[in-house]
């Protein structure tokens, strides 16, 4: 230390060693470090255990993959058991593109309402509405839709109740919330010179929504559908509840049906660990994994399109 | 009384007064603005020309709070009188912004913009547009051959003039110029005063510029604005060669604002 004195030369103060170095720097560096690299570890250890627990039923227990993925027959536990899972497969993106349709035009019709007609009451009043239906846990979303949606269902359309269309009404309004969020953060991010730039052409509120907003905002809003459409397709409990759970697909929307997730969910836990059944459950989980993928792919895709 | 707006009178102001809630922008605003003129409106931060120049084609509605009493009568009818039909005012109105603000769409799409929305349908129509236009604003050498392309891949200067001939394309009498140059380089500036100089020929061009030189440069007629008030509103030549008012003198000769 004697040598940083006043007298030190600049050689001394300039270059970094053991005596002047900023540790609160290198201390600060190590922690935000740390954080990452166990967000990373944590993601590939999932990754690689799901991947070695998934694909035991192929090496171990000798399912074809190609059969296991498209055949119809789920009959785990009959005699001459069978794992097809095309039923699940169908019935998750089912669900997903079925709810995803209709949560995105009413989504972003929110949005657009929030940010471009009434700013004020959407902050004030629907944001906040929003917000609270974001917070819902799925177990109650499930829990409304089957005491008061099923019955619904049952009485005046066809089937009984427990349905595909069940579980698209639950899902839609749990997604409903996170497209409309992320759309309206998207719209909102717009810059207000593209508003003002086709006001002063003459342009109608509508028709700079229609013609300028949307286009600009494109990707952004894709996003949000595709983070909507991820959030519906990882859902279990809540379309557990009202999907009827059968192995078979549907023949119409208002029959019964099985998704991926619920058909984990629901056997998992009777199932021995190391079973063909228990192997083939775990085969659901890593497509489950793969298809999140998927979805962040196709965000990571959007959002550099992103024009504004 | 005032004088009967003569033929060629594109906007004649009269006691415009203007309030944010209850800060008072513009007081008793008198002004006239003819065909064929450049119109400049010059003042330090905050006199209120931004506020004035956008009450000429009503964009001032846009903001919140606004109220405003007296005249601004575009063409002998009054704005603030009738209901007026905001989309005939804008399309014979054009404004154009501090910076470029192209939409983020290809440069053909951005011009034909305006004529869409107004009706215009026909392919070899909007193309004839597209190209004029660009002749116009003199862009037409450097993005002829890229009409489909991004138009946010245009430099600073060439979104301000992709934007004057977006704003042309809709056959306007009045082209607003919000300090248009004061995000560009001198020589992109330059082209878009020779550009006024031109646009001059065929319309009449109120600007807004913070730029004083820029104002003696180009303009025929010079307001000058000061805390909501004009002080002076003359030909330029006279307001900066022999200005009347003490006011005037001390800020075109640098010495506040």
């Amino acid at each position: 230390m004697a040598k940083a004195s006043v007298s030190s030369s600049a050689h001394d103060r300039l270059i970094l060693t053991k005596n002047n170095r900023r540790w609160d720097e290198v201390r600060g560096r190590a922690l935000v470090t740390t954080c990452a690299v166990i967000m990373i570890a944590a993601t590939i250890a999932i990754t690689i255990f799901l991947a070695q627990k998934g694909l035991q039923s192929f090496f171990v227990n000798n399912i074809h993959p190609i059969a296991y993925l498209t055949s119809t027959n789920w009959n785990p536990t009959g005699e001459n058991a069978s794992y097809g899972i095309f039923p699940f497969i169908f019935g998750s993106l089912a669900v997903t593109f079925l709810s995803a349709l209709v949560a995105a035009p009413l989504g972003i019709g929110a949005a657009i309402f929030m940010s471009e007609i009434s700013p004020k009451f959407g902050k004030k009043v629907l944001q906040p509405v929003i917000e609270l239906l974001v917070g819902i846990p799925s177990v109650v979303y499930g829990f409304i839709g089957l005491v008061v949606l099923v019955p619904l269902v049952r009485d005046h359309l066809p089937g009984n109740g427990f349905s595909l269309f069940a579980g698209v009404v639950v899902l839609t309004v749990m997604i409903l919330p996170t497209v409309t969020t992320i759309a309206t953060d998207a719209m909102r991010s717009l810059p207000n010179s593209l508003r003002q730039g086709s006001l002063a052409l003459g342009a109608t509120r509508w028709q700079t929504i229609r013609k300028v907003l949307i286009p600009a905002a494109l990707p952004s809003l894709l996003t949000a559908i595709v983070l909507g459409m991820a959030r519906a397709f990882g859902e279990a409990l809540a379309v557990q509840m009202v999907i009827g759970n059968t192995r078979d697909i549907p023949g119409s929307i208002f029959d019964t049906s099985a998704t991926l997730t619920t058909i984990v969910t629901l056997n998992i836990g009777h199932t021995t660990d190391g079973s063909i059944e228990n192997n083939t459950l775990w085969s659901m989980g890593l497509i489950l994994l793969i298809i999140s993928f998927i979805f962040i792919l196709v965000v990571r895709y959007l959002s550099g399109r992103r024009k504004v | 009384m005032q004088a009967a707006p003569t033929k060629e009178t594109i906007f004649q102001v009269n006691d415009l007064n203007l309030w944010y809630d209850d800060f008072h922008a513009l007081k008793d605003v008198n002004l006239e603005a003819k065909n064929n003129e450049i119109y400049a409106i010059i003042g330090p931060s905050g006199c209120g020309k931004s506020t004035f120049i956008k009450t000429l084609n009503l964009m001032i509605n846009m903001e919140p709070g606004v109220r405003m009493t007296g005249e601004i009568n575009y063409k002998e009818k009054n704005l603030l009188d009738s209901r007026v039909d905001l989309v005939d005012l804008r399309r014979n109105v054009g404004m154009i912004f501090q910076k470029g603000n192209p939409f983020p769409q290809s440069i053909y799409d951005n011009i034909v913009y305006g004529p869409k929305i107004h009706g215009i349908k026909k392919k070899s129509e909007l193309d004839e547009i597209v190209e004029t236009t660009l002749k116009d604003v003199a862009l037409w050498d450097e993005v002829k051959d890229r009409l489909k392309t991004s138009a946010m891949g245009l430099s600073g200067g060439q979104q301000q003039r992709l934007c004057i001939a977006r704003a042309l394309a809709t056959t306007p009498d009045v082209v607003l110029m919000d300090e248009p140059t004061s995000a560009l380089d001198p020589i992109s500036t330059l082209k878009i005063e020779e550009l006024m100089t031109e646009l001059k020929k065929k319309y009449c061009i109120v600007i807004v510029t913070h730029n004083m030189q820029q104002a003696s440069r180009i303009s025929d007629k010079t307001a000058f604005f000061l805390h909501g008030h004009v002080v002076e509103a003359t030909e330029t030549s006279k307001l900066f060669s022999n200005p009347e008012d003490k006011r005037t003198e001390d800020y075109i000769s640098g010495r506040f604002g």
